[in-house]
């Protein structure tokens, strides 16, 4: 410690999980919106992407509860969230938002995309998987082109309700924040903007790696057609995202309130890494200037592919640091603005660095699990009917 | 009385929903006192503080509070002529200690005990997910431990830092103004150890409190009145350098 | 014109959905404390644990009930302003049980100098002294009467 902070705030409360939540809220709201573009946009270049960004989405959405179960003191109490919702608390809203998103948008919009795709799978498959895809059908096999319109149509209509729907998702989060007058870190009208067009820009690059990995693994060619949109889409979405978190930032130094100069030492100090090196200058100025080069000269597709895949890693590593910026930055200033204090990652603790590493790791092992029992590309069937996929 | 399974089985119900309301019922604590007739504030006069710290131990002797963490606390400004906005403050061991003698003489020095301010409209219970902090009828913040998640968001929007996560109950806690005592005719922990009556307890609602008299003949100040949180924690001669 | 089969899915997914909540709704009224909402939106039975809690200060009043020569003493002077429990520590379980909970007294040297040694914090005014130069080391109450410390109230030891 250093200064001097209140006695009882040298201890910080909220630790690396709760930089990993909107992180991977993030990731969920953004591949969502990605997935929307063609829906709802009728984007046609994405759609190569449209399932794999759904099944993402999905993957994230699962994991994204357990940080929190981790860092809470009575895990066993969340369902209180549901029985008796504090009204005035953003975070009382998280259980319904969530369980919302999860059941009546994802779910439902996976589930009525690939419908067609388990009908046949339940009728060609045998033992524990075929009986997993009767459950899925719902017992009903009608594939007729009339239920098929049907199908779509509300889809349609899921995917509009989910757009919003993802922004409340991920700005209750910001919202989470930047309602707490307490702390002048957090508390600006401009948290929830910042954190859903930095969800955005995280969801949209993780796709596009996605899609690399994912068409070198299957050794099928790129559709640069369909990449060239997304990186557009990236580029756009981060010009916005920068331009905020500039509004922010020159706002606060102009401004000079009580609190900028304990604030501007600790990003100095602290926060030298994570903020200016990490988020600043990897994470938001190296991607855009190489996003902005590819916009601007017309590079080999081979060049582009890889100035895309270095750019998304660039981005999401600087969209975790913009959380952790937020997250732990927040609680390590004093709120008498007279000290700061430090922050250790333990290893192997509840709320260490392992369990972190391990809850990133995950979405990609259910996302391997869903690619398996809901294959996003064209699958030859044994039967020979024709399915219905991505590309 | 020989009771057979059936007339149990229809008995147990009726039993469990007597004891709820059984449990449910007092919830005033002591039978002569009534929530309504009250409104608890305090008041500290920083021109009597010593700084001897006996309120801090009395309060986590009474509270149990676990070392380390303070329901109570008293720091020590130090400021140097007319540069209020940069004191220099310590607050070794809350104060639970008394503290050292100060190595800066000159300028102005004083002590300044800290505490949950029971915010009329504290910031604290407005974001508690499910309840488990709350504003009594007469005016107390209190924690629920059985009911608190630990989700510590109630830590962070408290102003003051008053509230700390508790080690071994793995919920919120905070100064609660002995609501044990209070509800009881006596004042709380800190103010009954105070040997100079730096620290007044205040019934608002009581006309015949001393408090009344004193906010109309002294300059009370509150702590960041600009978040307006309602508090309801006064000191008198409190310092314009004080965080 | 929808037809019925051409929709049957997204009754049958409907369906699924009223069961959830159903259960939900169940559960719900079955595991919502029975005091929660009584005072407020919180759990009314929480008033009753909290303020029931056993206190470990008896508090002023209860001292001087039995030990009124002392608080009339201690009322003549200047630590009149002192409760008997500031320098006494919390003695509630003797004020339950004077008779086989005997409080023990405090090291006079120690305590003394929490409130008196000086410090350049301590308001003006305040009696504060150097204990080693006051009193090279003796103990206070050699020359002091602690309920009545002053020379000039007559309480010399």
């Amino acid at each position: 410690m250093e200064g001097f902070m209140y006695p009882n705030e040298v201890e910080l409360q909220w630790s690396i999980l709760i930089v990993l939540y909107p992180f991977l809220t993030g990731l969920v709201a953004g591949a969502f919106i990605l997935a929307s573009l063609e829906r709802v946009f009728r984007v046609e270049e994405v759609k190569p992407t449209y399932r794999l960004a759904l099944l993402t989405a999905l993957a994230f959405l699962i994991v994204a509860p357990l940080p929190l179960q981790l860092h809470l003191g009575h895990p066993e109490r969340s369902l209180e969230m549901y029985l008796t919702p504090h009204r005035s608390s953003a975070m009382a809203m998280f259980g319904f938002v969530y369980l919302w998103y999860l059941m009546a948008v994802l779910v439902v919009e996976i589930w009525l995309d690939y419908r067609r795709d388990i009908v046949c799978l339940a009728e060609s498959s045998r033992g524990v998987k075929g009986a997993l895809y009767r459950i899925l059908a719902l017992g009903s096999y009608n594939i007729s082109p009339a239920a098929l319109r049907i199908d779509d149509r509300v889809g349609w209509i899921i995917t509009l309700i989910g757009i919003p729907s993802a922004f409340l998702l991920h700005g209750y989060v910001g919202f989470i924040f930047g309602s707490v007058k307490a702390n002048p870190w957090w508390s600006t009208p401009l948290m929830p903007v910042v954190f859903l067009f930095s969800a955005m820009v995280s969801g949209i690059a993780l796709v596009l790696l996605m899609y690399m990995v994912t068409c070198a693994i299957r050794r099928v060619a790129i559709d640069m057609r369909c990449l060239d949109t997304i990186a557009k889409y990236l580029f756009y979405t981060f010009v916005i995202d920068f331009a905020l978190e500039m509004l922010d930032l020159i706002h606060r130094i102009y401004e000079s309130d009580e609190s900028f100069r304990s604030l501007d030492f600790m990003v100095h100090t602290r926060l030298f890494y994570s903020q200016i090196l990490m988020q600043i200058f990897l994470g938001t100025l190296a991607p855009l200037a190489l996003l902005s080069l590819t916009q601007m000269i017309g590079f080999p597709a081979a060049a582009r592919r890889r100035i895309y895949a270095i750019a998304s890693v660039f981005t999401l590593v600087g969209i975790f640091a913009m959380r952790w910026n937020v997250v732990i930055g927040g609680q390590l200033f004093s709120k008498s603005f007279l000290g700061y204090t430090s922050y250790k990652v333990h290893l192997i603790t509840r709320e260490g660095l392992l369990p972190a590493v391990v809850l990133m790791i995950l979405p990609f092992a259910i996302l391997y699990l869903l690619i398996k029992i809901l294959p996003p590309w064209q699958v030859e069937s044994p039967v020979g009917a024709e399915m219905h996929g991505d590309d | 009385m020989n009771l057979n399974r059936r007339q149990i089985l229809l008995l147990l119900p009726a039993a469990a929903v007597a004891w709820d309301f059984l449990l449910a019922g007092n919830p005033e604590g002591s039978p002569n006192y009534k929530m309504s007739d009250h409104w608890w504030g305090m008041l500290i006069d920083i021109a009597k503080c010593i700084g001897c710290g006996s309120c801090v131990r009395a309060c986590a002797m009474e509270n149990d509070v676990p070392e380390g963490y303070f329901r109570t606390w008293v720091e020590r400004y130090h400021v140097t002529d007319w540069h209020i906005e940069n004191p220099e403050v310590d607050s070794p061991k809350g104060g639970m200690d008394g503290f050292p003698p100060g190595k800066t003489e000159g300028g102005k020095n004083f002590f300044v005990p800290k505490m949950c301010n029971q915010c009329v409209d504290s910031p604290c219970s407005q974001v508690c997910p499910v309840g488990a902090t709350f504003h009594t009828p007469d005016g107390v913040v209190l924690v629920d431990y059985d009911y608190c998640l630990g989700c510590r968001y109630c830590i962070q929007a408290c102003p003051y830092g008053c509230r700390f996560f508790h080690p071994q109950k793995h919920t919120a806690d905070k100064c609660t103004l002995c609501y044990h005592r209070i509800t009881k005719g006596l004042t709380t922990a800190c103010c009954e150890a105070c040997p100079t009556g730096a620290r007044q307890l205040a019934d608002l609602k009581n006309p015949n409190d001393p408090i009344h008299a004193f906010l109309k003949t002294h300059a009370v100040q509150v702590l960041k009145p600009h978040l307006a949180t309602g508090s309801k924690l006064f000191y008198n001669s409190l310092d314009g350098s004080v965080r | 014109m929808v037809e019925f089969k051409d929709i049957a899915h997204l009754i049958r997914l409907a369906g699924v959905f009223l069961l959830g909540v159903i259960l939900f709704l169940v559960v719900r009224s079955l595991a919502i404390p029975k005091s929660f909402g009584q005072y407020g939106p919180f759990r009314g039975a929480a008033l009753v644990e909290l303020s029931a809690r056993p206190m470990t200060f008896a508090g002023h009043e209860a001292c001087e009930n039995c030990h009124s020569d002392v608080a009339a003493l201690k009322a003549k002077g200047v630590h009149k302003t002192i409760n008997c429990e500031s320098c006494h520590g919390p003695l509630a379980k003797h004020a339950d049980d004077p008779g086989n909970i005997k409080p023990v007294l405090p090291d006079v040297a120690q305590l003394c100098i929490r409130c008196h040694s000086e410090n350049i914090a301590k308001p003006a005014g305040f009696p504060q002294v150097n204990a080693k130069e006051h009193s090279g080391g003796q103990p206070c109450n050699t020359c002091h009467q602690p309920h009545s410390p002053g020379f000039d109230a007559g309480a010399k030891k």
